[in-house]
């Protein structure tokens, strides 16, 4: 089957550091992968990279999705073709109502797909099924976005945008860090019933515990700005025994 | 020659025209007021008050003025309209610098309210007129004696005590000739004790004539009285304004007062609030909305005169392209005001390079007992949320249009007048997307 996603050679720089080396990553439809490694090892860069975030520059490679050339659109249009970023610091913007927001991204990706607006019951009635989907409280979604929520509020708060998005390719990174284990189940349990045969995951993570619930397909381990490992599944279970320092220093082995 | 003594000379030659069309009251106060703008001319170049708003070069323009105060052609309505949607008020027109007589059938106001010309009540209730006119005024600077000067009619407001108009009045300010123009207008508002109101000025220009007005709005609070006063600007790029609002509050007045700025050329806004009552309260809130050469000017003064009053300030200012913004505000808390509480706030987005803020809080405290804080940021639109709004699918001017709305949004919460809070979003959603039209007819009725 042909690649969701296909990432060649890819360097990338922020401020004139080269902080991606050569990626090289392929994603079928239906795929979950997961890419762990330590902290600092470029794992939010090339989230980044991939919804085309503006401090970030492009220096080698390309990025073929959906056949098109990513690097080649804003980052709108990566969204509108179906691109969403769990953001693993979620940006608060205060005065925005979360309504108005969802509102806003609804009808802007309608707009690009050459739909008319939603009408406003249509879309209060998506919110509060999609709202269910992660258990948000619907007085957050009267609320400014992200202001004032509790980390794990956030985190919900994201999936609850992916759930109204519905993405062809999800990037979680982190989406589990800061959550108990309760939110922890509510958050994995979206996702899983977001899952549709035709949509990929990148699971970005330090810990099995995420990937007890959203299980990968593959795992990659990506450190200094390259993936070093890929393997099954059984590599999450590997780096949660031994750590990453046998990875780091592999002739140590 | 210099610019007053031009004025001087053309109110010399005029000065019988003038008096022979108006009242014997307002040419009492005229006659003052000459005197005082003769000695003391226009605002300098070295006024510290007007150091970022040039006055005398305003008035460097050959400007044509309308002292034999020929009548308008046609009505308002002929070309504007504004209804308001949503919000039932009545209308009054002020057509340059007279009030204007329409024969639209109004609603009956409650007994004993007046509203209408400021020179026939001068003849019809000189002592009302005589206690009120030009107190605040005189006190003001020489913009406001040039007012005096040449004013020859205007609105007056007065809701006698225990009255309370359940209807907002709203009042349209129409600039319209076909020559370059400087207009002179002037309002006086007496809300008596325990009395209320709820205000709306407009600020049109209807043509794309040069035009200079200046603006005199004198405002009495007696004691328990309420208003709620919303003025917005919506003139046009070659249009200057200079306005004075003087209130003078007594005890536990309330006054709720908001400024938009929403197109202009040139504005300055003077704003001086006098609590001189225990127990009062002002509460004022500006927003100016600026782009292209646009320039902003409010400049307030907030005066607490006795204890327990309490009063705030909320100006926003969005700054586009090479727009000007200035904010100075004083408050000034005097010997006997203790248990005063005041803050200030004045928070600025500066969108390009070239758009520049000028602010200058300025706090001057003679009482021990008080509670006063103000503070003044200037800062872009925040990146984090643009992206993160890309993000999610939406363009990156609609970002900045939602965060320049959330930004705006804060003052038009503050506002008192419900039904104009939902148009106002509306009207400067509009604004931001430059959908505003400015010609004619007044964009509230235009969504
Ligand atoms: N503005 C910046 N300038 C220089 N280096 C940066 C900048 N932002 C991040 N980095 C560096 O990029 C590297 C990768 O960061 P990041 O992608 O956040 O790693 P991870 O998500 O794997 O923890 C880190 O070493 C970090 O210090
Ligand atoms: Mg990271």
């Amino acid at each position: 089957m042909d690649n969701l996603i296909e990432i060649k050679n890819l360097h990338a720089t922020i401020d004139g550091k080269e902080i991606l080396k050569g990626i090289n990553l392929s994603v079928k439809p239906g795929e979950v992968h997961a890419i762990m490694g330590p902290n600092g090892s470029g794992k939010s860069t090339l989230s980044n990279v991939l919804v085309g975030h503006p401090a970030y520059t492009v220096t080698e490679g390309e990025i073929i999705y959906k056949g098109q050339d990513l690097l080649a659109l804003s980052p709108e249009e990566r969204s509108h073709a179906g691109i969403f970023l769990s953001f693993q610091y979620p940006v608060e913007i205060a005065g925005v109502s979360m309504t108005n927001f969802m509102r806003a991204a609804i009808n802007a990706k309608r707009e690009a797909q050459g739909l008319p607006a939603m009408s406003a019951g249509d879309f209060l009635k998506l919110m509060r099924d999609k709202r269910a989907l992660v258990n948000l409280d619907s007085k957050l979604a009267n609320r400014s976005v992200n202001e004032g929520f509790s980390g794990g509020e956030k985190k919900r708060n994201e999936i609850f945008q992916m759930a109204m998005l519905e993405p062809t390719l999800s990037i979680l990174d982190e989406t589990d860090s800061g959550l108990d284990i309760d939110a922890l189940r509510i958050v994995a349990e979206g996702v899983n019933k977001l899952k549709r045969p035709d949509t990929s995951t990148l699971v970005i993570t330090h810990y099995q515990r995420l990937l007890d619930y959203i299980k990968p397909d593959i795992v990659h381990v990506l450190y200094n700005g390259r993936i070093v490992k890929t393997a099954g599944p059984e590599l999450a279970l590997e780096l949660e025994e031994r750590g990453y320092d046998w990875i780091k220093n592999p002739q140590a082995e | 020659m210099s610019n007053e003594k031009e004025y001087i000379e053309i109110f010399d030659n005029n000065r019988p025209l003038i008096e022979t069309l108006c009242s014997a009251l307002l040419n009492k106060e005229r006659a003052k007021a000459f005197e005082q703008f003769k000695s003391t001319g226009f605002p300098k170049r070295d006024d510290e008050e007007y150091r970022r708003t040039p006055i005398d070069k305003l008035f460097a323009a050959d400007y044509g003025m309308n002292l034999g105060r020929l009548p308008l052609q046609g009505s308002p309505a002929d070309f504007f309209s504004c209804d308001v949607p949503n919000l039932r008020a009545r209308q009054e027109y002020i057509i340059n610098d007279s009030f204007y007589r329409d024969a639209a059938e109004k609603s009956p106001l409650p007994e004993g309210v007046l509203l209408g010309s400021l020179d026939q009540f001068a003849q019809t209730h000189p002592e009302l007129v005589e206690a009120y006119y030009n107190r605040q005024a005189q006190e003001s600077d020489s913009l406001a004696q040039f007012n005096t000067t040449f004013v020859q009619d205007g609105l007056l407001l007065y809701v006698p005590r225990d009255t309370k108009l359940s209807e907002p009045i709203q009042i349209v300010t129409l600039l319209r000739s076909n020559i370059e123009m400087l207009s002179n207008r002037r309002l006086l508002i007496i809300i008596d004790q325990n009395a209320t109101a709820d205000l709306l000025i407009c600020d049109h220009s209807s043509n794309d004539k040069q035009t200079l007005s200046t603006q005199v709005t004198e405002i009495f609070l007696r004691r328990g009285a309420a208003l709620n006063i919303v003025e917005i600007e919506e003139t046009g790029e070659k249009n200057s304004r200079l306005a004075h609002l003087l209130v003078n509050q007594e005890s536990d007045s309330r006054l709720n007062h908001c400024c938009i700025t929403l197109t202009n050329g040139l504005t300055r806004n003077n704003i001086k609030v006098t609590l001189a009552g225990s127990g009062a309260e002002a509460h004022l809130g500006g927003l100016a909305i600026c782009d292209k050469n646009q320039h902003t000017d409010n400049n307030t003064l907030v005066e607490h005169k006795a204890s327990h009053c309490n009063s705030s300030e909320l100006y926003k200012y969005i700054l586009d392209e090479e727009a000007t913004g200035v904010f100075s505000g004083r408050m000034l808390i005097c010997p006997d005001a203790q248990q005063t509480t005041s803050c200030q706030t004045n928070r600025n987005l500066c969108l390009t390079k070239c758009a520049r803020m000028y602010a200058q809080p300025q706090l001057e405290i003679y009482a021990d007992d008080v509670k006063c804080s103000h503070g003044s940021t200037v800062g872009q639109l925040d990146e984090n949320a643009l992206f993160y709004m890309q993000q999610r699918g939406i363009s990156k001017d609609e970002a900045r249009h939602l965060l320049m709305f959330a930004f705006a949004g804060e003052v038009i919460e503050k506002i008192n007048i419900e039904a104009l809070r939902d148009r106002l979003h509306l009207l400067i959603e509009k604004r931001f997307r430059g959908e505003l039209n400015r010609c004619k007819r007044c964009a509230l009725c235009k969504q």
